[in-house]
């Protein structure tokens, strides 16, 4: 009935055997699965190590220059607003999850798919109409001034850290949310059962049972939230809100020391890595559940205040992440629409969705293997490989794309080099402006973002069910397809929606690797923002929000049967 | 067995670049990476090319991002050209060796010297006043002199600022550096500071929006901002002030372009520079973001025009580059976000 709660295997198995087992295991299997999540870590390894090597050169002036002026102001700021990042997600996500997962409430089937639209719009883009509604020359205030008088009203400073935090919960709770749901939607009817034949009421069936079993998808989520958190650089320069990623950006335009901001970017990594660590004791305590749904159980029918209140819930976050900036944008490009929208547009899309669909494709097909050679060998070292190919994510965009692109013209440089001296040929640069260079790289990117579903998805099952099949003779490529492809499908389709739209938004690696001619939607935004043209930029935002829609609804046909 | 796997390497290398199509060089074609957005520099090469018959290939991104990419690409790079939207960008392109010094006879009789490099490595191309915007319904003119004078405290609580993240303060600060020197700048950063009605914005149209709101009575601005809002909404109490008239002359930047060191096509390149600084083209240039032309012998637009003439700080732009970190420091120590 319940499912049985298991220690993640091998954990200890592996620590007995140390380092040297490690190089044991390896050589006993021949296949190249052991091999496989240790490549993607070291092609992740390039564009990060390229960042970290900063390390080496000096650039004490400016590192001393933080110090002594904004560098504590920074490390505040940026507290805060993990913080509150960290906890808002937590609670709209969570809650969203879970009422629209086992509760029944006027609008829920809508809202169960609803809610995710907001993974859509950009967090800048977010930012900047919440400033355009309620700043001091927006309508909100506007109608507020004309109603009170000029000086008769307070009303909150938008631009403050509550602003940031709010904005950034709106953007970024849906990959709570995603998660969270897909672990309730199997284990929390259920867990609620059991909590009754406990004894629990439903509150404590919620918080001692499914909550804690719950935990894994819940940081899997927030991992993801915060690592986007402390990577952005578009939303908190809407607000002017200073970060640790604000000084990276400063030391490298303002400073001109691109190894300063490498340097700084290399201290994000390190810190980054420590948050997934203490995710990691979250995993360690992993529980796996049975993914049978049982589809007879009931949702806990809610009536009256109850229900309207839930609908009215999720109405409101509706509301604010996604109904009103679309209306904004919407405004916004009825004016310009006119004069801007050409046949390049067909284009821009046309690019924007073939880059992403393969983007997505490359990365959950890579996440996929990784997952399952982690699967099969579970030990120290492989998971140190893991988290290392997927933390490309944390570090901010513009820095990472440096950091694929110095190796990757180093190559080409020595390929073109090698050309010329055996064949006499000038090759020019081969690999960089390809679209093979861009797929990579966005892997290298979003490798985190494909991985937290599906491992968490591949962690559900249970490993009976791997004894089994080899029991029947499946092993390697037989039983990943036969046995746990079709129970992953959701955990992939999740993956590939994620990265799908993340990389439709993604901007400072489409700007430096795309190849001539390469132009897309996001890089359509930036062309109007650079030059503060925010409502014109509108035209281009819808059209990439209307695109990112499309995968969105393609995962709820899927998965919402 | 190693090499046989190599080769097979190299083929399936070869394959995927023939499949996409890598960037090849091209006789009659001009490489621009250009920081200046597409909608400002394609007409130009448009003309160019129906000219020339020579080809211009660009792709756009962010300065800091293409001096990079020209750094990492090397004697390989495909760039003939580097285009940015400010002096203190193409001053660091040529500290770090990215351009390469051209005589051209053309180029240094259209620019004047202080708008391009002293060993002629880049040129500006349009100019970029930076000035005093005011609320007309608060201010009058003669309260206004400089953008010294807006650290008084009579200006408390009337002034808003765009972030110092923004090259364009970010320059006007270092030209300061280099004519008042480091302690006197920061003191009327201070001052600014203190005299701020509303925390810094992120950009200026939002901070002149806040001036016609009467949140604060006076901002900064670049004119080609104030320009464009305007020609939006017409009725906004909002009027240009020109500073520093008796003294050093209004802020200048530029937006410029340089011949990259290791162009394949130099003199396409020359020719594409020499074009952009011609009365046919900077009359486009500067006018489709009712900017300045660099050549003194070209109109300017006559809806610029309208501002009035100005004296422009006669400074070469290229201590906006030099100075930039330095700037960048003190706005830090003056608590100037």
């Amino acid at each position: 009935m319940k499912g049985e709660a298991l220690n993640s295997t091998g954990n200890n198995t592996t620590t007995r055997y140390g380092f040297s087992g490690f190089l044991a295991s390896t050589y006993r299997t021949s296949s190249g699965w052991r091999l496989f999540p240790f490549l993607v870590a070291a092609l992740v390894l390039i564009p990060v190590g390229t960042v970290i090597s900063s390390f080496f050169a000096p650039a004490s002036d400016i590192w001393q220059h933080l110090v002594e002026t904004t560098l504590a102001s920074l490390l505040i700021n940026t507290f805060w607003l993990v913080l509150g990042v960290a906890s808002g997600t937590v609670l709209l996500g969570v809650s969203l999850a879970w009422f629209t997962a086992v509760c029944e409430f006027p609008g829920r089937k809508f809202f169960s798919w609803a809610l995710l639209l907001p993974l859509a719009i950009p967090a800048y883009v977010t930012a900047f109409v919440a400033l355009g509604l309620f700043d001091y020359i927006g309508p909100v205030q506007t109608a507020l001034r004309a109603w009170l008088g000029p000086d008769l009203f307070w009303f909150p400073n938008v631009r403050g850290r509550l602003g940031v935090i709010i904005v950034m919960i709106l953007a970024f709770y849906p990959y709570v949310y995603l998660l969270a749901r897909n672990a309730f939607l199997t284990q929390g009817r259920r867990s609620l059962e059991v909590a009754q034949s406990l004894g629990f009421n439903r509150t404590q069936g919620f918080f001692r049972l499914a909550l804690p079993m719950a935990r894994p998808w819940i940081a899997g989520g927030v991992m993801l939230a915060l690592m986007e958190t402390l990577a952005d650089f578009g939303t908190v320069a809407v607000f002017n809100y200073d970060t640790f990623t604000t000084a990276i950006y400063k030391a490298w335009f303002g400073m001109f020391s691109l190894t300063a901001a490498s340097q700084l970017a290399s201290l994000l990594i390190v810190i980054v890595f420590v948050m997934m660590v203490v995710e990691q004791q979250f995993r360690s305590r992993m529980r796996y559940a049975e993914t049978r749904q049982s589809a007879r159980v009931n949702r806990i029918p809610l009536a009256g205040w109850r229900a309207w209140l839930l609908a009215g819930f999720a109405s409101g976050t509706l509301f604010f992440a996604f109904l009103l900036p679309i209306a904004q944008l919407s405004i916004w490009t009825a004016s310009v629409f006119t004069q801007d929208f050409d046949e390049r547009y067909l284009q821009f899309l046309w690019h924007s969705l073939l880059l992403s669909a393969f983007a997505a494709l490359l990365t959950c097909s890579v996440a996929l293997l990784v997952v399952y050679a982690a699967r099969r060998h579970p030990d120290w070292a492989t998971r140190a490989a893991v988290r290392i190919a997927t933390i490309g994510y944390a570090l901010p965009g513009a820095v990472l794309a440096v950091g694929i692109f110095i190796p990757v013209a180093w190559l080409d440089n020595w390929l073109s080099e090698i050309a010329l001296q055996l064949f006499n040929i000038e090759t020019g640069l081969l690999i960089q402006g390809t679209l093979f260079t861009m797929l990579i790289a966005y892997m290298t990117r979003f490798l985190a973002v494909s991985h937290s579903p599906i491992d968490s998805a591949m962690q559900r099952i249970t490993s009976s069910i791997d004894e089994a099949a080899m029991g029947l003779g499946l092993n390697g490529w037989a039983m990943l397809q036969r046995v746990h492809l079709p129970i992953l499908k959701g955990g992939i389709f999740t993956a590939a929606t994620l990265v799908f739209v993340d990389v439709m938004k993604e901007m400072p690696i489409t700007l430096m690797t795309r190849p001539f001619g390469w132009d897309t939607l996001a890089v359509r935004i930036f062309e109007m923002t650079s030059e503060g043209a925010w409502e014109q930029a509108a035209l281009p935002a819808v059209v990439l929000v209307l695109a990112g829609l499309l995968p969105i609804i393609l995962f709820v046909r899927q998965t919402e049967k | 067995m190693l090499r046989s796997c190599f080769n097979r390497y190299l083929t399936a290398m070869f394959c995927c670049v023939t499949l996409f199509g890598a960037s090849v060089s091209h006789a009659d074609q001009v490489v621009v990476y250009s920081a200046r957005i597409e909608q400002l520099i394609k007409p130009m090469f448009d003309a160019f090319t129906k000219d020339t018959g020579i080809a211009v290939k660009f792709v756009t991104d962010k300065e800091g991002a293409l001096l990079a990419r020209l750094k990492a690409e090397g004697k390989n790079t495909p760039a003939d050209m580097l285009i940015t939207s400010d002096a203190g960008n193409l001053w660091e392109a040529a500290r770090e060796g990215l351009l390469k010094p051209i005589k051209s006879e053309t180029l240094e009789t259209n620019i004047p010297a202080y708008l391009r490099d002293p060993e002629n490595q880049w040129f500006g191309l349009s100019v970029r006043a930076r000035t005093i915007i005011y609320n007309t319904q608060k201010v009058k003119p003669t309260d206004l002199s400089t953008y010294e004078a807006l650290a008084e405290p009579k200006w408390k609580g009337r002034l808003c600022l765009r972030t110092s993240k923004k090259v364009y303060n970010q320059s006007l600060v270092a030209m300061m550096i280099a004519e008042l020197g480091e302690v006197k700048t920061e003191h009327i950063v201070k001052g600014w500071v203190a005299n701020l009605a509303t925390d810094p914005l992120s950009d200026e149209t939002r901070a002149m929006e806040f001036v016609a709101a009467g949140k604060c009575d006076v901002t900064l601005a670049n004119t080609y901002y104030y320009g464009r809002l305007m020609a939006k909404n017409p009725s906004l109490p909002l009027a240009i002030f020109w500073p520093n008239q008796a003294s050093s002359g209004v802020h200048v930047n530029i937006s410029g372009a340089g011949v990259t060191r290791y162009a394949r096509n130099v003199p396409a390149a020359i020719k594409l520079l020499e074009f952009l600084s011609s009365e046919k083209a900077q009359n486009l240039f500067a006018d489709l973001n009712l900017e300045y032309p660099a050549n003194p012998k070209v109109k300017t637009d006559p809806a610029v025009a309208a501002w009035g003439s100005f004296k422009q700080n006669p400074i070469n732009v290229v201590t906006a580059g030099e100075l930039q970190a330095e700037a960048v420091k003190l706005m830090d120590r003056a608590g100037y976000r």
